[in-house]
């Protein structure tokens, strides 16, 4: 349904530009959870920015590569073209709360806005929209809140208002940035079930980033794990926790403390994340992998898969996957 | 909000007391004696210790500042020196001109200074920005009393055709079209103060732009000209509105030199003539006025504030 | 020092335009050290027979109502110039830095000085000079005194919002709690945080002291009319801006160039300084 096909994309000046994403591939579903998982720096915000069609010209663009909906070019497309050319919807909730809402509109009047767009619906119709929105939110007191303006409302309300708004538009396609990173742990659990629910209600497909496996595992039917801009591995979750292909994401796993395991030292993946400009020969992942040979360094790496749906890009996969 | 008002209002008036403290302290620590320059050299000491006594200056100093307050809250200015009338009547006489060319030329800042910097924002790097910037940074380089000499050369001189000084009353004969001697003055006044405005407007719509609400806003999918008046503009408006209070303030004190070049009477005329002519009362009263129409702005400033960024506070 | 001159240089490097403002900078103080060996005439000569003539190759600039070379003075009145630029920045950092320093890091005494610079700042900053000149009396000293007075402010509150917020910064905490004596605090951690943002609020207040001091002398109020001032040189050509409109531009081109460079070099410093210090120093410019 969404299709995103070896996208690359490019920052800098015309003078001095690099690639921050380099082929990346993934696809969403209807009614499915891809957990994109990451270092920062990973490239993931990125992505998720340039299926939207957000990125911040001139500084940053998409060089090569193919973004698709429901068999629609979506590449390089800011928002209000998708809507005009009726491309589709993909609504984005970002990581802060806090500051993702303009402090002089009211809540209604920012719903509002955004029904208008999709529904093209004006005054009242467009009010009680809204007011469903903010209930099938799960925002208490909805009617007394349309009136509200954001520094009124917690964080975690006002990432509900923005699931709201993102749904006013009608998506087909819910990208959600880290949404819960700067909520409490709490309000975490409130919010990613909040998303689950609407995925399976609405059957949208859902982009979730985040850097946390423990709500990977939650929430997502599958994950891509990406590193150094590119796409490491993909698979459905379960296996991709029982059975990792790529060493970095094996790494992953071993980096999340396990209670049962008694006191022991934490695991931790040596090195750090390559900076963009760096792009060592070979595998963005050698300097740091455990499983290091002399061929990963030499040129491109093939992609191997295990089983159906999971694919991983290295030489010397863990566990035994086939070409 | 009505507690943020008299908050506000009750800071304003304090500042006004401490600032007329201040004024009539510096007047009275300006060298020569009053008494002498209104009776002249040859008075007699009787005559000086006579209007001494008369005028209540042998009290001491808080007193006559208590007797000069009590005057002012009676509206009670003190009498000119050199015009031997009322100093309420002197500065009446004067406001008309001020206050008309203080607004024409609010007008002309706001209406050059807000779009053309919201454009230059907007084509940010271009050289539609690059020169707008430019210009404006010339015109807030140049003193006043040279842009008003120049245009009453190129416009009254050579051309003929504004009037090069004076201000006759729009109540007088001649009516609205009286106007017409307050355009020459009023674009002098504006030009660099537009130029500052056109700066902080674009300057606070870049600002704005970076901010994660306006990604929120373009996420929605709404058009780009709605984003840019509706959720950049509105935000960056507030650094612009707030900066009024000073504008007003160096129009203020620019007027001094404009009126002087223009030959408007104008209170600002009226403050240097009175100063060089050591006429006290007016002085005073003058400066007391000015002082407190200033607080008033930015009292009026901050409340509008309060209705157009309903995040703050009643601190 | 040659690495701090290149750090320094290169922050012209994205807009050369500022590069020619530098240069104009470097020329107007040579000019004002080297007036008397530069300047063709001295400025106070008069040749009443040529009075009022337009510029020629004996006078470059024309002369005045005395006859006086305008190109003379107008060199000559770079010193002035120059010297109410430093006076008045001197006066403001030297007086304004310590009471915004001050008040931020006592607060009882913070509050009553904040309040008394909230103060002056209600008077428009022309009639506060205005008003010392008329008490003080009519004299440069006087006249940089008093427009210094006006810059005191700011500078004040921009120190004063710079040292509080370092004061909440953790490293100052962290000193602090290691027994760090206050004022090696103030010497170790704010001073060389405020080099910035007062650096760039020096060239703009070089330059609004210019046009202050400017308007000081056409009032009459300035710099004593013996004194060649660019200012005053404007004040005097007045009445024969029809006869004589040299007289009207050239000094007050000299003023608009100076100003102009003065704005150009601290812009491009603010830009290149910022984002850091944008927050520290809030939107508020004051002319």
């Amino acid at each position: 349904m969404l299709k995103v096909r070896n996208l690359v994309v490019a920052a800098g000046t015309p003078s001095a530009e690099l690639d921050i994403v380099s082929d990346v591939s993934f696809d969403i579903n209807r009614g499915e959870v891809l957990g994109l998982v990451g270092e920062s720096g990973s490239g993931k915000s990125i992505t998720s920015l340039a299926v939207m069609g957000l990125l911040p010209h001139p500084h940053i663009w998409v060089r090569s590569g193919a973004i698709e909906l429901d068999g629609a070019d979506i590449t390089e497309e800011p928002p209000h073209l998708r809507v005009e050319r009726g491309h589709g919807g993909i609504s984005m909730i970002f990581q802060e709360p806090m500051t993702s809402l303009n402090p002089v509109l009211r809540i209604g009047e920012q719903i509002e806005e955004a029904v208008r767009v999709h529904d093209g619906s004006t005054g009242e119709t467009a009010r009680i929209r809204a007011r469903e929105l903010l209930e099938m939110v799960r925002i208490p007191d909805a009617r007394l809140q349309l009136n509200a303006y954001p520094h009124e409302l917690s964080g975690g309300m006002r990432q509900r208002v923005m699931i709201a708004i993102a749904l006013a538009c009608r998506p087909q396609v819910l990208i959600a940035d880290e949404p819960t990173t700067a909520l409490d742990v709490t309000v975490q659990m409130q919010v990613l079930s909040l998303i689950r629910e609407l995925c399976d209600t609405f059957d949208m497909g859902v982009l979730f980033i985040t850097h946390d496996l423990g709500v990977v595992s939650e929430l997502a039917d599958r994950v891509a794990v990406m590193y150094g801009g590119k796409i490491a591995e993909t698979g459905p979750v379960e296996e991709l926790f029982r059975n990792p292909l790529h060493p970095y994401t094996g790494g992953l796993m071993g980096c999340v403390p396990d209670p049962a395991a008694g006191h022991r030292r934490f695991q931790t993946i040596p090195g750090q994340a390559p900076k963009p400009g760096e792009v060592p020969e070979g595998c963005k992942f050698a300097p740091r992998c455990s499983h290091v040979q002399p061929a990963c360094r030499a040129g491109a790496v093939p992609p191997v898969t295990a089983g159906a749906n999971h694919a991983a890009h290295c030489h010397f996969p863990l566990s035994r996957g086939e070409p | 909000m009505l507690a943020y008002v008299l908050k506000r209002t009750g800071a304003a008036i304090a500042t006004l007391v401490a600032a007329s403290i201040v004024i009539f302290i510096f007047i009275h620590l300006i060298p020569g004696d009053p008494i002498y320059v209104m009776l002249g050299d040859e008075a007699t000491p009787e005559q000086v210790e006579a209007l001494r006594t008369r005028l209540g200056l042998d009290r001491p100093l808080y007193v006559q500042y208590f007797y000069w307050a009590g005057n002012v809250l009676q509206g009670d200015l003190g009498t000119s020196i050199f015009f031997q009338e009322p100093v309420t009547v002197i500065i009446r006489d004067g406001a008309e001109t001020s206050l008309l060319l203080a607004c024409v030329t609010m007008v002309w800042i706001v209406a050059l200074g807000v779009p053309v910097g919201v454009l230059a924002a907007i084509r940010q790097g271009t050289w539609v920005d690059q020169g707008l910037s430019g210009i404006a940074m010339l015109l807030a380089s140049i003193p006043t009393f040279w842009v008003g000499l120049y245009l009453i050369l190129i416009f009254a001189a050579h051309l003929g055709w504004l009037p090069s000084s004076g201000y006759p009353s729009i109540f007088e004969d001649g009516g609205l079209s009286n106007l017409r001697y307050l355009l020459l003055p009023s674009l002098t006044l504006a030009a660099p103060n537009a130029a500052l405005i056109l700066r902080l407007t674009r300057a606070s719509m870049l600002d704005v732009a970076k901010e994660d609400y306006v990604r929120t806003a373009r996420s929605k999918g709404i058009r780009p000209y709605r984003v840019v008046v509706r959720h950049i503009l509105r935000n960056a408006l507030l650094a612009v509105v707030s900066a009024f209070g000073f504008t007003f303030a160096a129009l203020i004190s620019e007027a001094v030199v404009t009126e002087t070049v223009f030959a408007l009477p104008g209170i600002g005329r009226m403050v240097v003539q009175s100063i060089l002519r050591r006429d006290y009362p007016v002085i005073q009263g003058v400066i007391l006025v000015i002082v407190c129409l200033y607080l008033v702005i930015n009292l009026l400033v901050d409340i509008s504030y309060r209705y157009l960024d309903p995040r703050v506070d009643l601190e | 020092m040659t690495s701090h001159i290149r750090s320094f240089l290169s922050v012209f490097a994205a807009r050369p335009v500022a590069l020619l403002g530098l240069v104009y900078l470097v020329t107007i103080i040579t000019v004002a050290l080297g007036a008397d060996l530069i300047a063709p005439y001295a400025p106070e000569d008069i040749e009443p027979v040529n009075r009022l003539s337009p510029p020629s190759w004996g006078h470059w600039f024309g002369t005045d109502h005395f006859g006086r070379d305008t190109f003379s003075r107008v060199l000559h009145g770079s010193r002035l110039a120059l010297l109410i630029g430093v006076g008045v920045v001197s006066f403001a950092l030297a007086t304004g830095v310590p009471i915004g320093i001050v008040s931020a890091l006592f607060p009882r005494i913070g509050r009553v000085l904040m309040r008394m610079v909230d103060v002056m700042m209600a008077f428009p900053s022309l009639l506060l000079a205005l008003g010392l000149i008329v008490i003080l009396g009519q004299s440069v000293a006087n006249a940089i005194l008093a427009i210094g007075v006006i810059y005191l402010t700011t500078t004040a509150r921009i120190t004063y919002g710079v040292t509080l917020r370092l004061r909440e910064e953790t490293y100052v905490e962290a000193a602090r709690s290691m027994g760090a004596s206050t004022l090696w605090m103030i010497r170790k951690h704010i001073l060389p945080n405020m080099i910035s943002p007062l650096l760039v609020q020096a060239s703009f207040v070089f330059a609004f002291a210019q046009l202050g001091a400017a308007s000081l002398d056409f009032l009459g109020l300035g710099a004593p009319p013996e004194i060649p001032s660019w200012g005053n040189m404007l004040a005097e050509s007045r009445i024969y801006i029809t006869r004589a409109p040299w007289l009207l531009f050239y000094p007050g081109l000299m003023i608009v160039l100076t100003a102009f460079s003065l704005n150009l070099v601290g812009d491009v410093l603010r830009d290149r300084l910022d984002p850091r210090f944008r927050e520290m120093l809030g939107n508020r410019q004051r002319r």
